[in-house]
């Protein structure tokens, strides 16, 4: 089965070119706004969109995402809510591949069977779920792969390669290579070594490799898109959201195209990536 | 869902995959995989190895001071005018609580594991303290998270810990509680892995961590059976103890699971109420997954989890753990809850009739004590797990019985 991740990989192949996977939280800061936000991003020049799924307790990341989260709860997202806001978004865009990430506990509580039932209705095509590894995959990875959506697992600098193929199994879509040990928006990590850890892991599979945690900016994501396939952007979209909250929080007419600018300044890094390295 | 099957054993779990039931389990970021794996590896090697539990022994009897004795509370007894009331000594161990057990078994693990880095959450203060101490025994670097408003609390707590030469990080994320210092502390873990050891302070989070939190604490009952052997030539008929994790519980009940004439309570925090704020997750929660485990969990509808809120710092967790949300399920435990009022009125009790003033956490259980010894023949031998001294808390009940020290 082919899947829209699969169309979009291996178009940005034939292209030659690396990707672009954006990350903004849904309902952040209020859910008006990241429905703008999300319809905006393939023109800004996003390949691959990931939409976090608001959690009260994201162990995996940093104070940007946690905040963003909060902000989101604050204003009453929910999961059914984030699951309509992708519906809403894929009646002017059947193209652009959504992948769902964040925490299991919402899911568990949705219920595995009726969350996969829905997210396939509304045009998900993958999941990451942070605190799901592969010794839980009875849980939600095997009856999402059975639903025929891409289950894409984070790989880290300590999934050495005797794990390696254990992490990969059932891997599918894309392989998200983490750059560090750490939490999102943390460090900014040495790039330059990023190519020989997407080197490593493509000696155990043939999937496409995005490499994320620590882009921030047009150069990070040109430097990564030299040694991988897709760039992952995610911390520094949430804090360009949030530098354009008002002094409450609230949106502002900026809020929008605050991220857009970004995305699009880092969708330009991306593409001239290979081009200046030829 | 199904009810779960009686097994020939309830001291038999977790199954190979952490499991109890359909609680506990590894749910954790990939990039602590491999570590819990290692650590689990490790911990069995360590758990075979004369010369690890020697140590073990030695540090037991010379650090910490145990055995704790098994105490028969005479005036709380004739008080209450039902059953005979044992107090297991825990409040007598160095450091005041139970919590040095469990630490004591981490940390000579960690030292056999090359860490030198140890992290730890904590909520009153006491598991801090406990880690602290057993860093400084042995010349090891320690992190302490703790939420902010617990900083605040729990002040006597946070001076010990620094004269120790612990850093405490004061957690300001959240509801600046517990499960936000869970959070942190796994923020840092997930940071620094590979030089660090997360000392977690009850049987919660990722397989091993339950299991082996148990284990360290198992010695309580143990104890527990043969003195009162050696007291009252037989076994108790009833067992209780306050939960806010759960491994000062675990650690009486686990060594008895197999006497079916022993019945156990375990108490939680009902705080204001159950139909308010509290903290009583298998009286107020239901089956959900955070911290490494699926258990009950306080949440909303949507599966985001609320805060939990107890008068005691030690309680307020709005999870318990696996292993006791199967015991639960199972109907081999039964889980009752004290508020904070109860509590309250259990610290006076057990000061004024017996001189001995308990940890708030522990009050819960006193105050429960109160309701059921009375109802019970006067040979019923119930013990009660006096987990910790209360010394820690008597300026908040000074403050909340309005008095100004
Ligand atoms: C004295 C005392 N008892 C009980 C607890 C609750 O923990 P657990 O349920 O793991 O025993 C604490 C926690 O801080 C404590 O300090």
């Amino acid at each position: 089965m082919t899947t829209r991740l699969d169309t979009r990989f291996a178009a940005l192949a034939q292209e030659g070119r690396a990707g672009l996977v954006t990350y903004v939280m849904a309902g952040d800061p209020d859910r008006e706004t990241a429905r703008a936000i999300l319809k905006g991003l393939p023109a800004a020049g996003a390949d691959v969109i990931e939409f976090g799924m608001p959690f009260t307790d994201p162990m995996a990341d940093g104070p940007s995402i946690q905040a963003a989260g909060l902000r989101a709860l604050g204003g009453g997202q929910t999961l059914a809510k984030t699951l309509e806001d992708i519906a809403w978004f894929r009646k002017d865009d059947p193209a652009t591949p959504i992948v769902l990430m964040g925490y299991y506990n919402p899911i568990y509580i949705y219920g595995v069977d009726r969350f996969l039932i829905d997210a396939k209705a509304a045009g998900i095509d993958g999941l990451i779920v942070v605190d799901l590894p592969p010794e839980e995959d009875a849980e939600l990875c095997i009856p999402a792969l059975k639903a025929g959506l891409n289950f894409i697992r984070l790989a880290t600098p300590t999934t050495d390669d005797k794990r390696l193929p254990t992490v990969l199994g059932n891997t599918s879509g894309f392989v998200y290579y983490v750059s560090i040990t750490g939490i999102t928006g943390a460090a900014t990590p040495d790039f330059g070594k990023t190519a020989e850890a997407v080197a490593r892991i493509k000696r155990h599979t043939a999937l496409p490799v995005a490499v994320g945690f620590g882009v921030k900016n047009a150069e990070h994501a040109s430097a990564v898109a030299r040694g991988a396939d897709a760039v992952v952007v995610g911390s520094a979209l949430v804090e360009a959201l949030k530098g354009s909250l008002d002094g409450e929080g609230k949106a502002t007419a900026r809020s929008v195209s605050a991220v857009t600018d970004l995305v699009a300044s880092i969708a330009a890094g991306v593409r001239h990536a290979r081009k200046a390295a030829e | 869902m199904n009810a779960p099957v009686k097994p020939n054993s309830f001291r038999s779990g977790p199954d190979e995959n952490g499991r109890f039931g359909i609680y506990g389990g590894r749910f954790v970021a990939e990039t602590l995989m491999p570590n819990i794996l290692e650590l689990e590896k490790a911990y069995n090697e360590a758990r075979n190895d004369p010369a690890y539990l020697a140590d073990m022994a030695n540090h037991q009897t010379h650090f910490i001071g145990r055995p704790s004795p098994l105490y028969f509370a005479e005036r709380l007894t004739e008080h209450l005018g039902g059953a005979k009331i044992y107090l297991k000594r825990e409040e007598l161990n160095h450091t005041g609580s139970h919590k040095v057990n469990n630490v004591l078994g981490q940390i000579l693990l960690a030292r056999r594991m090359g860490k030198k880095r140890i992290i730890a959450e904590t909520g009153a203060g006491q598991h801090g303290v406990a880690t602290a101490t057993l860093c400084a025994r042995f010349g090891l670097e320690c992190i302490v998270y703790m939420g902010a408003v617990d900083v605040a609390r729990q002040a006597p707590n946070v001076f010990r810990m620094k004269m120790l030469g612990a850093t405490v990080v004061p957690v300001q994320s959240g509801a600046k509680t517990l499960k936000d210092a869970m959070n942190e502390a796994l923020r840092d873990w997930v940071t620094n892995v590979e030089t660090t050891f997360y000392c977690i302070g009850t049987v919660a989070g990722p397989h091993p961590y339950p299991s082996m939190v148990r284990d360290f604490q198992s010695i309580i009952g143990n104890e527990t059976r043969e003195q009162l052997q050696a007291q009252e030539g037989r076994l108790p008929d009833s067992l209780i103890a306050c939960v806010g994790g759960g491994s000062n519980a675990i650690g009486l009940f686990h060594p008895f699971l197999d006497d079916p004439s022993v019945a156990m309570y375990g108490v939680e925090a009902a705080g204001h109420g159950l139909d308010k704020l509290h903290a009583a997750s298998i009286s107020g929660g239901r089956p959900g997954v955070l911290h490494g485990n699926r258990t009950y969990l306080l949440m909303d509808a949507d599966g985001q989890i609320q805060e939990g809120h107890s008068i005691s710092a030690g309680l307020d967790y709005p999870g318990i753990g696996p292993e006791h949300a199967w015991l639960n399920d199972i109907g081999r435990v039964t889980y009752l809850s004290a508020t904070d009022d109860e509590a309250l009125e259990g610290f006076q009790l057990l000061s004024k009739v017996e001189g001995i003033i308990p940890a708030l956490e522990c009050a819960h259980a006193i105050a429960k004590i109160a309701e059921l010894a009375p109802k019970l023949p006067k040979d019923h031998l119930m013990v009660m797990n006096l987990s910790g001294r209360g010394d820690k808390d008597v300026p908040q009940v000074a403050e909340i019985l309005g008095t100004k020290l």
